[in-house]
């Protein structure tokens, strides 16, 4: 691991990443403290006299939104949305994923027919489809939408983790475990689980970039997080429509979601290089 | 060869099958009741219920799945309860849109894709490799609608060049193309490098480079050859996702393709339509990943199928 943990802090793109993560973290957290003003109050002084928006001024960082709010306050709020959602249903759809894959590569038979052609099924829908029409059926709230995304992304996971399961149940260290006599509880949890790790971690991490991505876009469309909570997506969707006149109501969380997908994204390419030895030496 | 089509084919329609059974179960799962909303908020019991039985929506689950299903085969997907029309009809109204998009995504992703890929193979490890790579997971990491949105803000409203959305000539056929371009891109470009590292790799390239050919005749002729497969495979895909329409990107420009009228549908709860397009995009990933399986063994002799 140490070479490893070597290998991953001389990759500085991945550095990059780590910090701008812990960056978005710590503003998550702190955002009552960070934050000048409180994210849902609209100010008199905080739209023109005719009742545009503010571009950046030393008063509001970032400008204000079309109904006067701090754009800066709001996007470190909509910081939190965005963490949440990303690791609550990315961590659930590598539940799910982690858990049919491993059944279904370790039982195989009728069960594990069964599971991976649904998984099969599953992967006939389209993603972002799927995930609207969901999201349209249970009026979403931040817990819903963070289901309605995990129930759409937990099947790429449970194939890779299948046909993991699969290659090491086969491995003769099994066998030799077995032949002396090793339940198969402490097959499963000692022998074969302990090497998904690596695996799990890597999907953990590329996985919340897609989900940050997923959550943004249902926003966007009107099916994600309800207003009045600030979500990023969710505050394009109501400056859609003025974004000529007020890009930066577009371009600052534009950014934001951009960052914080990119930052995973690097993090778990690095994770990928370290952790998975078929693609030691190759990049 | 035969043994194999009658294996896939079959496995589709099972698929397909199944396909049918979710996009039923979960128009029931919707909360607002669709007679509700053709009849209005003033409309009388009797009116409402007329309407049901009008639509089939009195009788029981079962059967209504069983008549969607009879009614499906012979290409029937019945009407929508909003516009009255033809749910074949809607969509196939929408499909010239929707492939022009196609079109246009495909030639972008795969002139931003291949070259960027190539070079970034050829210069591993380099400079030149690492931003190459970046750029890609910038291209995948930022969300459609923001780049589609800024992409209308410089080459619309600051620089007029193109128009700002709608439908008709090729002009408006560039933005959302590109936008949805650029993030594929971005994944055909790693692609595209992992495959040349490895096909660069090979004996037979020791061999070409060997003969003294130039470096750009290696890459280009015979590596390219066999590295270029796996994005063909890709495209295959990307033809079959691309039937469900392009539901971001059509709605930021007010492109008039299936994903706008997928869209339109969900948020006035029109079933047929939602169920229709559903379908239509699952028939479209299954035919796509046969064609990809199936041109495979003519592009690259070394695959068999059985």
């Amino acid at each position: 691991m140490s070479y490893g943990l070597k290998r991953f802090l001389r990759n500085k793109l991945a550095i990059f990443g780590l910090v701008m993560i812990l960056l978005f973290s710590v503003a998550a957290v702190f955002a009552p403290v960070i934050a000048p003003h409180p994210p849902n109050k609209q100010f008199f002084d905080g739209l023109t006299l005719e009742g545009a928006p503010l571009p950046p001024n030393g008063k509001f960082w970032l400008g204000t939104d079309l109904l006067g709010r701090s754009l800066f306050a709001r996007l470190l709020y909509g910081a939190r949305i965005s963490l949440i959602i990303g690791i609550a249903a990315n961590g659930a759809a590598l539940l799910i994923g982690a858990f049919l894959g491993i059944i279904a590569g370790y039982v195989r038979g009728f069960i594990g027919t069964a599971i991976m052609r649904f998984t099969d099924l599953m992967m006939a829908f389209p993603a972002l489809l799927l995930a609207i029409a969901l999201a349209a059926i249970f009026s979403p709230s931040l817990w819903i939408v963070a289901m309605v995304i995990a129930l759409v992304n937990w099947v790429q996971i449970a194939r890779v983790i299948y046909s993991q399961t699969i290659t090491l149940a086969e491995r003769e260290y099994i066998e030799a475990v077995r032949s002396v006599g090793a339940s198969w509880p402490r097959i499963l949890f000692v022998h074969i689980i302990p090497h998904l790790w690596p695996t799990l971690l890597v999907w953990g991490t590329l996985g919340i970039a897609t989900t940050v991505l997923l959550e943004a876009t249902l926003s966007f469309l009107g099916v994600g997080v309800r207003p009045p909570t600030p979500s990023w997506g969710g505050i394009i969707y109501e400056s859609q429509s003025y974004f000529l006149d007020a890009p930066w109501l577009v371009f600052f969380p534009g950014i934001a979601i951009m960052l914080l997908s990119l930052s995973f994204n690097l993090v778990g390419d690095a994770l990928r290089d370290v952790l998975d030895p078929t693609q030691r030496g190759r990049d | 060869m035969f043994v194999f089509l009658t294996k896939r084919l079959g496995q589709s329609i099972i698929i397909l099958f199944g396909v049918t059974l979710i996009t039923f179960s979960l128009s029931f799962l919707m909360p607002a009741d669709p007679v509700r909303m053709i009849a209005g908020r003033s409309a009388t019991r009797t009116t409402v219920e007329s309407i049901r039985k009008e639509l089939g929506l009195d009788r029981p689950v079962p059967v209504q799945y069983i008549k969607y299903l009879g009614r499906l085969v012979r290409g029937d997907m019945g009407r929508s309860y909003k516009q009255k029309t033809r749910v074949g009809e809607l969509i196939l109204s929408r499909l010239p849109a929707t492939l022009l998009l196609m079109i246009g995504t495909i030639f972008f992703e795969l002139l931003i894709g291949l070259p960027a890929g190539i070079l970034a193979a050829t210069k591993r490890g380099k400079a030149a490799d690492t931003w190459i790579m970046t750029l890609s997971f910038g291209g995948v990491s930022i969300p459609q609608f923001v780049l589609g949105l800024l992409l209308l803000y410089v080459f619309a409203n600051i620089l007029p060049i193109f128009p700002l959305g709608g439908y008709g000539s090729l002009k408006h056929l560039v933005l959302p193309a590109l936008t949805l371009g650029i993030s594929g891109g971005g994944w055909y470009s790693r692609m595209m490098r992992s495959s040349m590292v490895d096909v660069l790799r090979e004996d037979y390239i020791r061999t070409a480079r060997a003969k003294g050919l130039s470096e750009r005749t290696v890459v280009l002729v015979h590596g390219l050859r066999n590295a270029i497969l796996p994005v063909i495979a890709m495209i295959g895909l990307d033809i079959g996702i691309f039937m469900a329409g392009a539901v971001v990107v059509e709605s930021v420009y007010g492109w008039p393709g299936i994903g706008q009228l997928a869209w339109q549908a969900i948020q006035v709860v029109d079933i047929p339509i939602i169920m229709g397009v559903t379908l239509v995009a699952a028939i479209g990933i299954v035919l796509g990943n046969l064609l990809a399986d199936l041109v495979m063994p003519f592009i690259d002799p070394r695959i068999y199928l059985h």
